[in-house]
């Protein structure tokens, strides 16, 4: 089922050059992820080898290979943010939640992951909460986002 | 009742992320309770970012600006009379009188925050699209010229003059060429291009359509970074309407000019910054930097000829050609023209966006707008030209922010963001994230960048720990030596700048933590 809607994805980028990226990023929106079984469908549909678009697919950090949790947060790592703290997020995750950068917890809940700039660097520390930007977060505010999406 | 009032509350994701929407909200339903009736815009971010979120109010005197208003704000402060410009705590003045703003030469932000970004007719109201006129007029080769002549260099960070690329690129005679613009801003500190994207998106269209002419191309792509949702949304919405407009497509402005944009959203990899991975990625490819030459102007995106610019300079070329090339050329110094869109982020009191001609000071923009740290602690560091740029120490505040005098300084303006840190800040520990970052981002293509990186975090660790310290850093020194050397692009090239700039300013704090703890600090 989900792998005719992956080919039908990618017929309807079938007129732009250079349509795997675009493609990879539809098919994510879709099913949340890319799943592995997308990867032979993508080559064939394409024309080109399973290792072409496993390599592309596995070069950008963007592309998972399992959906992530209802609640994706993601946080700042770069160096803006790190002059105001961001460290100590990073750490209170670990320590508070026992998560580490990168792990969905075992509900589904949350994923957390680090970001390289998401280019609010006069309001860090920031994060982005399901595509949406924040700044100026502490401990404070941080917990009552990851209390947030525990409850969801 | 009275005509509605005109109330000003920015879309920018910046004035979002700390609650511009909600401020809104709570704006409409106060007006709503009051029987008032307003009219509310969503404009872009002045820059003034320290106040977001911002809230101006159209009044006889000027728009008066709120700042920073929190939604649980906004009933007091209407019914204390924020919709007539009333005296209120808040109250910061006529928004453009701020000194902070006035002192400051908008050129290629001269609209920002003023307009509504999605409103054609706002555009057309603040100068808008007069510089695409001005170069429909004239020859592509006059709009080449102009743009050399104004000075204008990239302004992704590398400098490179945009005339001498275009001229290239206009040289070639092939059928098919692009215009690219490299909107995949991932240095920390940087903001700028998001904020140009999200607040003025049509000044971006009318550069590379401009650019489209000049060279000859029929084809464009805006690269924006993933991590960028608001700038991609706004770009789209805004070039759907430029079609609508005939600013885009066939026959654009009824000239013989054909142009078609899109937006390419990228992937979560910084190594796209790079021009070469960045066409590799809008092929549909891993992002691996391509060996220069061939390059790009000749032998570009699937092999054609391509101007790759920043947003930056692209959203430049309007002015430039709309006031001419004397104009823009008579501001900065030496061999740096025009003016830097300037980005003071980190640990900074005022941070936000300071344009101004090239020749001001680090000192200026850190000590002066910046106002020193928001923790309130000594400046100690700031970092200049993002993860790739130089740590300077405050003896340093003295340099003009000049490609070349920076250069010389073992720096560089790059894309003119900075990041201060303030005295609480271990050096040394942000020279392990360099390599570690570059370890994270590199593409792989060549060993020094890839493997070097990781080398770099290793005999980092050892000088932290103690362990043959002397030997360690002739080691890393080495070590980057061989990067700079051996690697094809910035990213293993420069990733030794701020690792080399850290220990020749701030020695101390590469010794180690137990050793230093024990002569309190000054071995």
């Amino acid at each position: 089922m989900s792998m005719t809607l992956v080919r039908e994805i990618a017929a309807s980028h079938r007129g732009q050059r250079g349509a795997l990226l675009p493609i990879l990023h539809a098919v994510q929106e879709a099913l949340g992820c890319v799943p592995p079984e997308a990867i032979p469908v993508l080559a064939d549909e394409l024309n080109l080898s399973r290792a072409d678009v496993h390599g592309v697919v596995s070069f950008y950090h963007d592309f998972r290979s399992a959906p992530a949790g209802r609640t994706t947060v993601r946080i700042c790592r770069g160096e803006a943010c790190q002059a105001v703290g961001a460290e100590r997020l990073v750490s209170q995750l670990q320590d508070r939640c026992g998560m580490s950068l990168g792990e969905t917890s075992r509900d589904g809940s949350l994923t957390v992951e680090q970001v390289f700039c998401l280019g609010n660097c006069a309001l860090g520390p920031a994060a982005q909460v399901n595509g949406r930007l924040r700044g100026r977060l502490d401990e404070a505010r941080l917990s009552a986002i990851v209390d947030e999406a525990v409850v969801q | 009742m009275s005509a509605p009032v005109t109330v000003y509350v920015p879309s920018d994701s910046a004035a979002r992320s700390v609650g511009a929407d909600e401020v809104a909200d709570a704006l409409a339903s106060a007006a709503a309770r009051q029987g008032r009736s307003i009219r509310l815009v969503r404009n872009g971010s002045r820059g003034l970012l320290w106040l977001e979120p911002l809230v101006e109010v159209e009044t006889e005197d000027g728009r008066i600006g709120y700042g920073p208003v929190a939604a649980s704000d906004v009933d007091g402060l209407v019914s204390g009379g924020l919709f007539d410009g009333a005296e209120l705590p808040q109250r910061l003045g006529v928004v453009d009188e701020l000194p902070w703003l006035a002192a400051q030469n908008r050129v290629t932000f001269a609209r920002m925050g003023v307009t509504d970004p999605l409103s054609p007719d706002d555009y057309l109201r603040h100068g808008g699209m007069v510089g695409l006129v001005r170069a429909l007029e004239r020859s592509p080769e006059d709009v080449v010229a102009e743009v050399t002549d104004s000075g204008l260099r990239g302004r992704g960070g590398a400098g490179f003059p945009a005339g001498i690329k275009w001229k290239t690129v206009h040289d070639c005679v092939d059928a098919l060429k692009f215009v690219c613009c490299n909107a995949d801003e991932g240095d920390s500190g940087t903001f700028a291009d998001r904020m140009l994207m999200e607040g003025d998106p049509f000044l971006l269209i009318e550069g590379m359509t401009i650019a489209a002419y000049a060279v000859g191309a029929t084809e464009g792509y805006v690269y924006i970074r993933s991590e960028y949702p608001e700038a991609v949304a706004t770009m789209r919405a805004a070039i759907e309407i430029a079609y609508g407009r005939g600013w885009l497509g066939d026959n654009v402005l009824g000239s013989s000019l054909n142009f078609d944009l899109q937006v390419r959203v990228g992937g979560g990899a910084y190594i796209c910054g790079e021009e070469t991975s960045m066409l590799e990625s809008l092929e549909g490819k891993r992002g691996m930097v391509r060996a220069k030459p061939p390059i790009p102007a000749i032998n570009g995106l699937f092999g054609k000829p391509t101007v790759v610019n920043n947003v930056l300079t692209l959203a430049t070329v309007p002015t430039v050609l709309a006031h001419g090339a004397q104009a823009y050329q008579q501001l900065g110094v030496e061999r740096s023209r025009g003016t830097q869109v300037f980005q003071l982020g980190g640990n900074i009191k005022h941070g936000g966006i300071v344009e101004t001609a090239f020749g001001i000071t680090l000192g200026a923009l850190v000590d002066g707008y910046g106002g020193g740290t928001r923790s309130g602690r000594p400046v100690r560091a700031v970092q200049v030209g993002g993860p790739l740029g130089a740590y300077l120490p405050r003896a340093k505040f003295d340099l003009p922010m000049d490609y070349e005098a920076f250069v010389a300084a073992g720096a560089m303006v790059g894309h003119g963001g900075i990041v201060v840190f303030d005295e609480t800040v271990d050096m040394a520990a942000q020279a392990r994230f360099a390599m570690e970052f570059c370890a994270a981002e590199s593409c792989g293509k060549c060993t020094p960048c890839r493997v070097g990186a990781v080398r770099g975090v290793e005999v980092i660790d050892r000088i932290r720990a103690g362990e043959h310290r002397d030997e360690n850093l002739a080691l890393l020194e080495d070590l980057c030596d061989v990067m700079t050397e051996g690697s094809l692009c910035a990213m293993g090239g420069l990733t030794p700048m701020p690792v080399r700039s850290a220990i020749t300013h701030f020695a101390d704090d590469f010794y180690a933590r137990h050793a230093s703890a024990k002569t309190e600090g000054k071995p």
